[in-house]
Parts: structure tokens; C-alpha cells; sequence
């Protein structure tokens, strides 16, 4: 397997390709060579939108080759929070730079005027897209797909309005229904000039042991589809945990002044999948298929004419355009995330934004001339739609601040204590207790997925765990997750992967890793994210924590604040920073 | 899941074709004589995931490949329109045999098509004779050509692809053959 990097240099409009083995020997792939990139490619201080700020995106070396190793992770310098910048996506863009032949593509400068990038196996093209900027995310995608080669086997990837204009949370639209969500990489790509980039590739990967391979595929792929790990995407989807965190106690609603939605029912993903739900797709390589895409049908005239949009669904988007904003109908919820997918926005960051403007406003600490009379109050969908549009568009100052993030918005309204960012990154829809709050906080990119505390609140609300088990906990998933992340893997496909059959499925691909190799090189990565998030600015000693997560009841009860800091004092002494 | 090892010699071979088959029909036989095909039973169940096509080339070719596979995913208008599959049908009269100009493709008197490799000039007559698409020239100008081995049906999770059993070619009972 050749391990490249393909460099492209959008200032002097040039690209080149560089072996690099060492780095990829030294850091497995995905995540572990991003960050090195990164270290390399972004000085201290660089602005995240000038011409100095690179994008990467890189995979590894089960990419491709194993059952849900779907993911592509872009890692840059983030607009939002001004550090650690890292977004997974799936759909066939994995797949696409595996036989195009790159394991990680390096964007530097800035384009003179619009353009996209078009890569076709060792071909790189920097072309003009000037008569496609300011065109909706989908509808780009269309007119790429009749301009481009490679039907059925490359990626498009691509902005939308939002990601032009600089909002700090502008997402990169994957092949339809897949983003790079978090974080503003979209945001970056705007500031490039570089509405899209099209992937496709001819290569194939030859096996040292095809015997071995079938061997461990086999297995890898048995244990995917028959057995209970991956049950909760079969059927359906993330979005079942509408239910159970309602339940529970941990369903951030109105801008988490409660944690669970009286209206819930209404949105829960049984409801999605028994009414709405129309197909499910799947990320090239995964046979889950998770991807849940509802219809949305609306009528435009009173003469049965129909507007009928397909609109991909999930857990985090019904929590933060859903029972985050009070709204109580599974449609007017898709009609929220439609404008996000067309806008080219994170569905979580835009979610967040609209509840901290909705108290803001209700708390007089904004007004109406400021919304521009955008009725921002929960459960209005229409207010709402008109509202993310406004942040894109940015017609006043109050929806340039909303532009720029929640923390933002809050230093310059006020409202910081129900402002919901950990880390400048809006939240992730879990109020399950002090594991998912401190997960979130010390996380590498502050998102759930870093280390899962919401998941281990949950495990503490059946069996009691003290504040040291759970940092425990923290700290293992953060560092095994550097490994899986690697991989690059679907986290949802974490209980596949064991060490043991990571170790396997490497082996047959020709790596050799043991056990202490693989937590090394957890270790390794996290510590190398951090020192770039410290040179970048972040103190987790002076981390904001708003107030509102200790204010409002959660899954394992109130949470102390008491309880937190006693977590982060721990974490740190483990990690050996006091 | 594995294919097994009499199907992976016949790979190594070039010997395409079916190898639980006798090469000649049995005149005599007792039983009618059957060959097995793959059959696309439910596109419309089909999610993408092209497990399939990584079955093919892995079992055909020892290679990780969408190139090399005989059964192709395609999409329609990007993943929000439908997938289209495109297989062999295992025509009972096959106009890739029918158009190759040199012999390499050969349809053996069971009706299933066999490609011998040393024949073959890669001219693509084969694949511009198959409406389908199914046939097609991989990299190094030889055609991929599905040789109903049944590999796509195991990775398969939506059922999708099945396998179907048809009379073979100069049996009695060849002319009641289903076609899909």
C-alpha cells in the first residue's frame, strides 16, 4: 500500500504528491497523521481564515478494506473555537481517496476567486467555480455530478451559502446526507475560495495474504451484521434515543431548562420511522445502512401539488432543531434540518445558537429590532427557518454575532450561563450527568463522540460511579478512540473493533501492532492534539462551564458543581498537568 | 463464506465458469441438469454499501477493487436517486460470446460462458454487445465477467442479490427456463 500525501496549494494554484512513510509508519493514519499535518502545516497563531491555514483530510489503513472503516477526519484550525479543528464524515470519501490513491490530501493557501478542486487519481485540477458560488450545497453537488468522471466510485464534497459567508460553524456537505459537521470547516473552505472537491480514483489495493484477508474480513464482517453490537442501527437509527433520554432524564429541551421534552413522543425516532421514514442508506463498506432519510411532503397550493424534499435524520439534529427549540413536530423539524443542508451549516451549532437567541430574547437581552422581528420563541419553525437564514446572510449585527457562535454571541449580549458550549463548541444533546459535561469539556474537539461521557453517566445511573472511576473511564476512551479514529472506523462500530481484531485486521493488511503498540499510540496522539490546543489558546483551567448544566436536573440527578471540578482536578493529575 | 477452494482453483485457471458443473452435459443423467445464476431479486432493497462489489473482486481477484468487480452499484442522480445493479443475467443466447471476435469468450454447451484469457485481444466488442453493461474491460483490457459464483449474495444484507437455479442449456426442460 503506498502511503502518499497529495499537497495542493490554492494560492499558486499547483499540487504535488509526497511519499511519506515515516509519518505514517510513526502515526497509523486518520487522526494520527492529520494532527502531525497539522502541527506541521499551521504555525502558532495562524489565523484559521487566511491562506496560512491548511485543510487535511487523511484515512487509514482499513479504509476501504474492512467492514465500516468508512471515515474520512478533516482536521484544521477551527474558526469556532480558534483551536483544535477535527470533523469525521463518512459516505464514499473514503473510499474515493483510497483508490485515488492518497491517504491524506493537504489544501493550502487561498484561491484568487471561486474555484473547486477535481482529483482524479494522480490528476489534480484546480478548476473554476465561480458560476456555482453562492448555490445551495445539494443542487452544487447535481451540477458536479454531470461536469466530473467516476460515477458510482467517487466523493463529492462541497459548501453551501453558509460556508462562503464565513459563518464560524459552516459544515462540508459529504456526498448528500454525510457532513463534516463540527468545528467550521466549512468556514475554512469558504475562506479558500474553494466551493467543492470532487474524488475519484482507479487504483485497487493488492493484499499480502488474500487468504488471511478473506479470513479476518469475513469475521470483521459476521460480527457486523449477526451479531447485537451494531443492533441500534439496523432499525431505528441514533434517533431511538430520543425515547430513552427522555426517559431518562438527559434530553436537552429548551435550551436545557429541562432535560426531558413533554412533547416527546412527537418526535421520537419510532415516530420518524413509522411515518416518515422512506430508505435507509449506508456509507460505501458499512452494510448497516444507518443513514435514515425521511420524505418531507408539504403541499404549495390547496390543489393537491406537492413539494416533496428527502431530508436525512439522526439523534443530534432532532435533539438541537427539535426538543432544544421546543418544537413538537417531527415535520417542522426536518424542515429545520433542510435548511441547514442546503445552507451548508452544523445542525448542532445552529440548534444551540437559536435556543441561547430564543431566552436571550425572551430574557430582554435582545430585542425585536435586533431579530429583525424574526419571531424567535420555541416551537415557532417558521421563525426559526427564517432565522438561520439570516445568520447566513448577516444583515444586521445581531445575526453576525449569532454567526459567530454561541460563546461569541454571549460575551457580546451577555446570557454566558445558559450560552451551551463547552470549549466554545455548542453542546451535543446529552444532560446525562457530570461525565458527559467534563467528556465534552476536556475532549480534543469538545463533542461527545471524544470520549462518550454521556455514555458513561448512563452506565453510572445503573450501577453508582465515583467521580475517579469516571475519569477513568474518560480517559481510556479518549485515548483508544485516537486509535480507532486512526483507522479510520465508524465509531458506531466501536464494539467491532476490539484491540484483538484490530490487531487482526491490521495484520492482514501487512502492519504488525501490538496491544502496547496501539495504546502508545493512543497516548501519543491525544497528548500531540493538546499541545497544539495549548499553543492555540485552550486552558482547561479556565474553561467556561455555563451555569445552566447545574441548574437543571439530569439523568443521574442535579450536578454539583463540586462534582465537576473534582473530576477535572483528578483529570488533570492523571493526564499529569497539575 | 469463503468460497471454496474447487472455486478458487477454477479462478486460478481461467477456467470461468461453474465448477460444480460438468463441462458436458450428461446425456444420460437421471435428473435434469441445472446450472446456477445470480439473480437481482430486489434492487429496490439496495442500500449502497457495495459490499457486493468488494465480494467480487476479493474472491475473483484477491485484490480490494471497485474496478474489479464484475457486479457494479451504480447510482442514479448521486445517492439520493435509486441504485441501479448491474449483473450478468447469463443470457441463454449471449451476445458477448456471440461478439467476440477471437473466441475468448465461449459458450460452452451447458450455456454458461467461459473466458479463456490467452484468447482475448481486448478488443471491448464483448462489452459494447451487453446492453446490461455487465461485462466490462478492467484495467489491464481484459473483460470482468460475472461467473455466477454466488460471493456477492453472502455480503449482501438486504437481500438484494439471490441465487436461482436454471435448467442448463441442452437439458429437456431448457426451453422453461425463467428469464428476469
Amino acid at each position: 500500500m503506498l502511503r502518499k500525501v497529495l499537497y495542493i496549494d490554492l494560492s499558486k494554484g499547483e499540487s504535488w504528491i509526497a511519499e511519506r512513510q515515516d509519518l505514517f509508519e510513526d502515526w497509523m493514519g486518520g487522526t494520527g497523521v492529520g494532527i502531525k499535518l497539522l502541527q506541521e502545516e499551521c504555525p502558532a497563531g495562524t489565523d484559521p481564515l487566511s491562506p496560512q491555514s491548511p485543510i487535511i483530510l487523511s484515512i487509514g489503513p482499513l479504509n476501504g478494506l474492512f467492514p465500516v472503516a468508512t471515515k474520512t477526519v478533516a482536521t484544521f484550525k477551527s474558526p469556532l473555537t480558534g483551536e483544535l479543528g477535527e470533523s469525521y464524515a463518512g459516505g464514499r470519501l473514503s473510499l474515493a481517496l483510497r483508490f485515488a490513491g492518497h491517504e491524506a490530501v493537504v489544501i493550502r493557501g487561498q484561491a484568487e476567486r471561486p474555484v473547486y478542486i477535481s482529483i482524479n487519481d494522480n490528476d489534480v485540477k484546480i478548476k473554476d467555480a465561480t458560476s456555482i458560488w453562492g448555490i445551495d450545497a445539494p443542487t452544487t453537488g447535481v451540477i458536479l455530478r454531470d461536469r466530473e468522471p467516476g460515477v458510482g466510485r467517487r466523493s463529492i464534497i462541497r459548501i453551501g451559502p453558509a460556508g462562503e459567508n464565513l459563518v464560524r460553524y459552516a459544515g462540508v456537505v459529504v456526498d448528500t446526507y454525510r457532513h463534516f459537521g463540527r468545528l467550521g470547516l466549512g468556514t475554512v473552505f469558504g475562506s479558500k475560495k474553494l466551493k467543492a472537491l470532487v474524488i475519484s480514483g482507479t487504483e485497487h489495493v493488492d493484499l499480502p495474504d488474500p487468504r488471511k484477508y478473506r479470513e479476518v474480513y469475513n469475521r470483521l464482517y459476521a460480527t457486523t451484521v449477526k451479531t447485537d453490537v451494531m443492533e441500534k442501527y439496523h432499525d431505528i437509527g441514533t434517533s431511538v434515543n430520543i425515547s430513552v433520554l427522555n426517559w431518562l432524564k438527559g434530553l436537552p429541551t429548551k435550551n436545557f431548562q429541562l432535560s426531558s421534552f413533554s412533547e416527546g413522543e412527537k418526535i421520537s425516532g419510532e415516530m420518524f420511522a413509522d411515518n416518515l421514514l422512506i430508505r435507509r442508506l449506508s456509507c460505501a463498506g458499512c452494510p448497516i445502512g444507518c443513514v435514515h432519510i425521511a420524505a418531507l411532503k408539504s403541499a404549495f397550493s390547496t390543489h393537491h401539488e406537492f413539494e416533496v424534499r428527502k431530508v436525512s435524520y439522526d439523534y443530534e439534529p432532532i435533539y438541537s432543531l427539535g426538543s432544544n427549540l421546543g418544537i413538537d413536530s417531527a415535520e417542522g423539524i426536518l424542515q429545520l434540518i433542510d435548511v441547514c443542508e442546503r445552507m451548508g451549516l452544523d445542525v448542532m451549532s445552529a440548534g444551540v445558537v437559536l435556543s441561547w437567541a430564543t431566552e436571550a430574547l425572551e430574557k430582554g437581552l435582545i430585542t425585536s429590532a435586533d431579530t429583525l422581528n424574526v419571531p424567535l420563541k420555541w416551537d415557532d419553525v417558521e421563525g426559526y427557518a427564517k432565522a438561520l437564514e439570516n445568520i447566513v446572510k448577516a444583515p444586521n449585527e445581531f445575526y453576525s454575532a449569532l454567526a459567530r457562535g454561541v460563546d461569541y454571541a454571549a460575551a457580546r449580549y451577555g446570557g454566558s450561563e445558559f450560552a451551551m458550549a463547552l470549549g466554545k463548541n455548542e453542546v451535543s444533546g446529552y444532560h446525562t450527568g457530570p461525565a458527559s459535561i467534563v467528556g465534552q469539556l476536556v475532549g480534543v474537539r469538545h463533542s461527545h463522540l471524544d470520549n462518550a461521557g454521556y455514555s458513561i453517566d448512563q452506565k453510572a445511573a445503573k450501577k453508582p460511579m465515583d467521580p475517579e472511576t469516571m475519569v477513568d473511564e474518560i480517559i481510556k476512551e479518549d485515548n483508544s478512540r485516537g486509535v480507532f479514529n486512526s483507522l479510520v472506523g465508524c465509531l458506531f462500530a466501536r464494539g467491532v473493533y476490539t484491540e484483538d481484531n484490530i490487531i487482526d485486521a491490521l495484520g492482514a493488511v501487512g502492519i504488525t501492532k501490538s496491544k502496547d503498540d496501539l495504546r502508545d499510540l493512543g497516548r501519543r496522539i491525544f497528548e500531540e492534539k493538546y499541545k497544539f490546543k495549548v499553543q492555540e489558546g485552550f486552558d482547561l483551567a479556565h474553561a467556561h462551564i455555563p451555569r445552566r448544566f447545574y441548574e437543571t436536573v439530569s439523568t443521574l440527578g442535579k450536578v454539583a458543581p463540586e462534582t465537576v471540578e473534582e473530576m477535572l482536578r483528578i483529570y488533570r493529575r492523571k493526564r499529569g498537568w497539575s | 463464506m469463503a468460497v471454496d477452494e474447487k472455486m478458487e482453483a477454477d479462478i486460478k485457471t481461467g477456467a470461468i465458469g461453474l465448477p460444480e458443473e460438468g463441462v458436458e452435459p450428461a446425456a444420460s443423467s437421471r435428473k435434469p441438469k441445472k446450472r446456477r445464476r445470480l439473480k437481482v431479486a430486489h434492487p429496490e432493497r439496495c442500500i449502497g454499501c457495495l459490499g457486493c462489489m468488494f465480494a467480487c473482486s476479493r474472491t475473483r481477484t484477491g485484490t480490494v477493487s471497485l474496478q474489479n468487480s464484475a457486479i457494479k452499484i451504480q447510482t442514479q442522480g448521486g445517492i439520493e436517486g435509486d441504485f441501479r445493479v448491474v449483473a450478468c443475467r447469463a443470457c441463454r443466447d449471449p451476445p458477448c460470446a456471440r461478439a467476440c471476435t477471437t473466441g475468448a469468450l465461449e459458450k460452452r454447451p451447458d450455456g454458461c460462458v467461459v473466458f479463456h484469457k490467452d484468447l482475448c485481444t481486448g478488443c471491448g466488442e464483448c462489452e459494447k454487445a451487453c446492453l446490461v453493461g455487465a461485462i466490462s474491460l478492467g484495467k489491464e483490457k481484459k473483460p470482468i465477467k460475472c461467473i455466477h459464483c454466488g460471493a456477492c449474495v453472502n455480503f449482501c444484507p438486504h437481500d438484494v442479490l439471490t441465487m436461482e437455479e436454471i435448467p442448463a442449456e441442452g437439458d429437456e426442460n431448457a426451453a422453461k427456463g425463467s428469464v428476469h
